[in-house]
């Protein structure tokens, strides 16, 4: 088309009224908002949330203090310290989690070689004190104690994967 | 009404009073009008836009979310209002006063009816142009006073580009001086009366009825045209160091503008509150059914519902277009709106002297 054609045709608008009635369209369309609190999305059986600590089905806690995680974190946001046991196992004293420098990427839970640190579905969590978001080993274990039925089926049903 | 409250106080209050406190009470319903839709355009346009993104937009204060036009005056009103330590502290605070003031001020002369018009003055249209330059200062003023490059440049850029649009804005409506012949703005009605919907200025003026409402657009720096503003580039322009109700009171120009402009382009181009039947031969008799008849017929109605069509317009823009360049803004201001107004103005004014009917006969 030529020029002179061109600039005739941009004194039309044409080109807006096409964008206009694109938008126009849309306003019409299906909306795809979530209502949060009273509708959720579907979630995977991989999500990463809340970390939680896992024990044998005895009730012996899992953690060997092998200290992977600790090394594989990328954001440094676990803490471990550890003693051998009375009866010659070595476990933590301390296992902290700082949340708020924590970004979710699960290599930990990858590095487990005893499935005992993993990340939960949970994540509607909160802190209203200075410290609330920095996991210490109790809270870590009260989490795997609380989720352990979810935190079994989700492992059994991605077990193939793994 | 004057009748009304004169019947009423005539044995309390001289006349004089009572003509004063009818101006007040009518100036006091057309402002809160006003605010009140304000409030609710602010809500119509989170939910326009919101819909055109394929969101649903605010819906959790009050049912359907109508309350949150209210929720946002009342945190605005509880918040502090800032003054920066280095910012002129008379000039900081005048600003937003002298943004909403002519915005206000400006509905003075706008008629809504064949009588109902708070100041049926025969300059109307010379009021019009001279409050909606004013606007401008309270952006200025807001840009330089806040002592800050980002404010500085937002109101640098506003004022460059209200002067330029404010131009084209004022030959087309020379333009519909010379189709109406007359600056009272109930007569601009008047002359459009006839044919309905066709005997509007729209379609004789049609390229001077673009011109303005595009440049309508760019005077209340709305998106495509909101450089002044341009969050992505200055963080908010002009008014970067305002907030509480300082910032309400921009935010309330801003959108009292938006609807002056709406109500200017409709009763300049579309027949303000004449109805788009009255004066079409053919259904004539629609017009005369009791209840039907008076919705039909021309009223305040009509002008709402076209200064709301209008406004929907602002919305839609803001949801479809991306912000225009700085240079391609003034290019299209200098460039192109003010040659197609003054050539338009020229064939205006041909088609008024041969009298071209069914408009200008």
């Amino acid at each position: 088309m030529s020029a002179v054609a061109e600039y005739f045709k941009s004194l039309t608008l044409w080109e807006l009224l096409k964008g206009m009635r694109l938008t126009g369209r849309y306003l019409f369309d299906r909306k795809v908002t979530v209502q949060y609190p009273e509708e959720k999305t579907p979630q995977s059986a991989r999500f990463r949330g809340l970390h939680a600590l896992r024990r044998y089905p005895n009730g012996e806690e899992r953690c060997i203090a092998c200290k992977l995680c600790e090394a594989v974190c990328p954001a440094l946001a676990i803490t471990i310290d550890s003693e051998p046991r009375d009866d010659g196992t070595r476990r933590t004293t301390a296992y902290q989690i700082d949340l708020t420098k924590c970004i979710f990427c699960g290599f930990c839970e990858e590095s487990c070689p005893v499935d005992s640190i993993v990340e939960t579905r949970f994540f509607e969590y909160h802190g209203e004190n200075r410290g609330d978001l920095l996991m210490t080993k109790d809270k870590l274990l009260a989490h795997g104690d609380r989720m352990e039925a979810q935190i079994a089926a989700d492992r059994a049903a991605e077990a193939r994967y793994r | 009404m004057h009748e009304l409250l004169n019947n009423l106080l005539q044995p309390y209050l001289p006349e004089a009073v009572i003509t004063v406190l009818t101006i007040v009470i009518k100036i006091a319903i057309t402002i809160v009008c006003l605010l009140l839709s304000v409030a609710y355009l602010t809500f119509a346009e989170r939910k326009v836009i919101g819909f055109m993104q394929v969101r649903i937009g605010p819906n959790r204060v009050g049912p359907g979310g109508w309350l949150q036009p209210i929720a946002d005056v009342f945190k605005l009103m509880t918040k502090e209002v800032l003054v920066p330590a280095n910012a002129n502290k008379v000039l900081f605070l005048i600003a937003p006063v002298v943004a909403l003031g002519p915005a206000l001020a400006a509905w003075a002369v706008i008629p809504f009816g064949a009588e109902t018009v708070l100041a049926n003055i025969n300059a109307g249209l010379l009021y019009i142009l001279a409050l909606t330059s004013l606007g401008v200062y309270g952006i200025i003023i807001a840009g330089w006073a806040s002592n800050s490059k980002y404010a500085f440049l937002g109101a640098m850029r506003s004022a460059a580009q209200i002067v330029a649009y404010e131009i084209a804005m004022g030959f087309a409506l020379v333009g519909v001086l010379i189709a109406a012949g007359s600056l009272n703005l109930n007569e601009i009605i008047g002359a459009q009366r006839g044919l309905g919907f066709f005997g509007w200025f729209w379609l004789p003026l049609l390229p001077l009825f673009v011109v303005y409402f595009i440049a309508g657009v760019a005077e209340t720096n709305r998106a495509p045209f909101d450089v002044s503003e341009g969050e992505s580039e200055i963080v908010a322009g002009f008014h970067v160091e305002y907030s509480g109700m300082a910032f309400a009171l921009f935010f309330l120009a801003e959108y009292a503008n938006m609807i002056m402009i709406a109500a200017l382009t409709s009763v300049m181009f579309m027949g303000g509150w004449l109805s788009p039947l009255e004066g079409l031969p053919f259904i004539s008799g629609l017009l005369s059914i009791p209840v039907l008849g008076t919705f039909l017929g021309s009223g305040i109605h009509w002008l709402i519902f076209k200064i709301a069509f209008f406004l929907l317009l602002f919305l839609w823009f803001r949801a479809t277009f991306p912000r225009y360049r700085y240079d391609q803004i003034m290019r299209l201001g200098w460039k192109i709106f003010i040659p197609i107004t003054l050539v338009w103005v020229v064939v205006a004014s041909v088609l008024v002297m041969i009298k071209l009917p069914p408009w200008f006969n």
